[in-house]
């Protein structure tokens, strides 16, 4: 299988970057781990007249921590790169439950995080991990930079919204305002299938008291989605058995799945509300433990 | 100097300029004209001759192209010829020296790691760049490892057992 002819550039900065996808005129499209974009352009899924490759620019690779607790992950930082990150671990255990689990080794040595986000497929895990620790990304256009919620940035399957002539510089994550914990679980078919179900759980504690939440549900509904009423119902007191299973049920009613090869609309429903659960069920017991 | 034109029309398109690349393939400098589209996987078998890295599935999914790029495995059906213009490929070619086997292959041997043999060099790259991380695996870690990897004939028993006795015999080579 062959893509059809392109135009590839390969800028060594940002500026140079933009400056081409603003030429391109709306037929120009980023190239970072390639990971989705070359199995589209292979498939003529995709077959714009100009690919502006950014693997050139240098220092985009980062994953960092600012001295105030916000954690950064540029645009070409790999998921293996978080993967194998000590920081996560501490820093955001919902990405580190998660890292391992997007696709499999090989892709992850090449995928970017940004360029997951960017690709908005609502079975990709990192939108709904963003959405649970409540990221942002930082996008360049020739006006300019500004910040886009995560949760904003997906329009529908595989749309976002981003200008055509916008960079995806990095994603953001804002420090805790406690604890940190949290989890992902995904149920696959196989290793490095696509999620039949995906879910996020986010939830920052102070003095056991639960002071944010966030829940976001990969694969079932044509987006990501963001169980904003579920994780609300964690938040200002402790967690208990009676808002662990509100929060379950709520984040299942939030979920739009279909029935498909994966599985039944019911079936997906209840693991929603299960994960919630069982994510919640194991931070309770550890800070029992810890406690 | 290979040409490639041929590998994907009989002639290039006059508005999409042929890109002239050079790439370290298993420690020789090579060069090419290729077109923006061509992906490696082709380039390496079918400019270069390395046939060794085969094409399976061509969507992503199998790890049969796996080349070690700069040193880490990728999937050559999945990234443009371009894009390693300046870098280091190894293929399955790379593996051997010239009277010996790589241990690694020494392994798949002894230990049966392959029946048709069409995933064998993938795994093997695979296997190459993971015990360079992690020299003494558990059979866990070396499932983990391998699982962008797929193989249709072994049921995998085999090959986990060639990456463990590898592991034990480039560990045995770096004590001595
Ligand atoms: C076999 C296989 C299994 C997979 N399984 C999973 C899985 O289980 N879960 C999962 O989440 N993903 C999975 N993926 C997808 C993988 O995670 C990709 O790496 C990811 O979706 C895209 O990241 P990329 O860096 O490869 O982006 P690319 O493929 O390079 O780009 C994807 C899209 O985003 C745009 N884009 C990329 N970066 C930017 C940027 N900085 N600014 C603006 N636009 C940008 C591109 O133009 C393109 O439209 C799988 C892929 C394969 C091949
Ligand atoms: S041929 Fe490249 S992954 Fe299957
Ligand atoms: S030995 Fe035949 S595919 Fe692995």
């Amino acid at each position: 299988m062959y893509p059809s002819r392109f135009q590839y550039e390969a800028p060594r900065s940002i500026e140079e970057a933009i400056a081409l996808l603003h030429k391109g005129g709306g037929e120009a499209k980023v190239l970072a781990g390639g990971q989705s974009l070359v199995p589209m352009l292979k498939l003529r899924f995709a077959s714009p007249e100009m690919l502006v490759d950014i693997n050139n620019i240098p220092d985009l690779d980062y994953l960092r921590v600012d001295s105030d607790g916000t954690l950064r992950i540029g645009a070409l930082c790999r998921h293996a790169d978080l993967e194998k990150s000590m920081v996560l671990e501490t820093h955001q255990p919902t990405m580190a439950a998660a890292a391992p689990l997007v696709s499999d080794p090989i892709v992850r040595n090449r995928g970017t995080l940004v360029g997951s986000l960017c690709h908005a497929d609502p079975q990709g895990d990192w939108a709904s991990v963003m959405v649970a620790v409540d990221g942002h990304i930082v996008a360049q256009g020739p006006k300019g930079r500004r910040s886009i919620p995560v949760s904003e940035l997906m329009k529908g399957p595989f749309q976002t919204v981003l200008a055509y002539d916008e960079l995806a510089i990095e994603a953001v994550v804002p420090a805790p305002k406690g604890v940190a914990a949290g989890g992902y679980l995904k149920l696959e078919r196989r290793v490095g299938d696509f999620a039949t179900v995906g879910v996020a759980v986010a939830i920052e504690t102070t003095d056991g008291s639960v002071v944010r939440a966030g829940i976001g549900l990969t694969g079932v509904g044509g987006s990501t989605i963001n169980a904003k009423d579920a994780a609300s119902a964690l938040v200002g007191a402790p967690l208990s058995a009676a808002s662990i299973a509100r929060a379950g049920e709520l984040a299942a009613q939030a979920a739009q799945p279909r029935s498909d090869h994966r599985g039944g609309a019911t079936y997906k429903r209840h693991i929603v509300s299960t994960f919630v659960a069982r994510i919640l069920n194991e931070v309770a017991e550890s800070k029992g433990k810890a406690a | 100097m290979s040409s490639l034109y041929v590998e994907v029309s009989p002639e290039p398109a006059s508005d999409v300029p042929v890109r002239r690349v050079t790439i370290t393939v298993n420690g020789e400098p090579r060069t090419a004209d290729v077109e923006p589209r061509l992906l490696l996987a082709h380039l390496l078998r079918s400019g270069f001759g390395l046939t060794g890295t085969h094409t399976g599935c061509d969507t992503t999914n199998c790890g049969v192209c796996t080349v070690l790029f700069d040193g880490t495995p990728i999937k050559s059906c999945t990234m443009l010829a371009v894009q390693a213009d300046g870098h280091e490929v190894l293929t399955v070619e790379g593996l051997a020296g010239a009277s010996e086997l790589h241990p690694i292959q020494e392994a798949f041997k002894d230990e049966h790691g392959l029946q048709c043999g069409f995933c064998t060099p993938g795994m093997m790259l695979t296997a190459k760049a993971f015990l360079e991380d992690n020299p003494d695996p558990t059979e866990d870690e070396v499932r983990w490892a391998l699982s962008g990897n797929m193989c249709r004939c072994t049921g995998y028993q085999n090959i986990v057992k060639s990456v463990l006795a590898a592991a034990e015999m480039l560990r045995a080579k770096a004590g001595n």
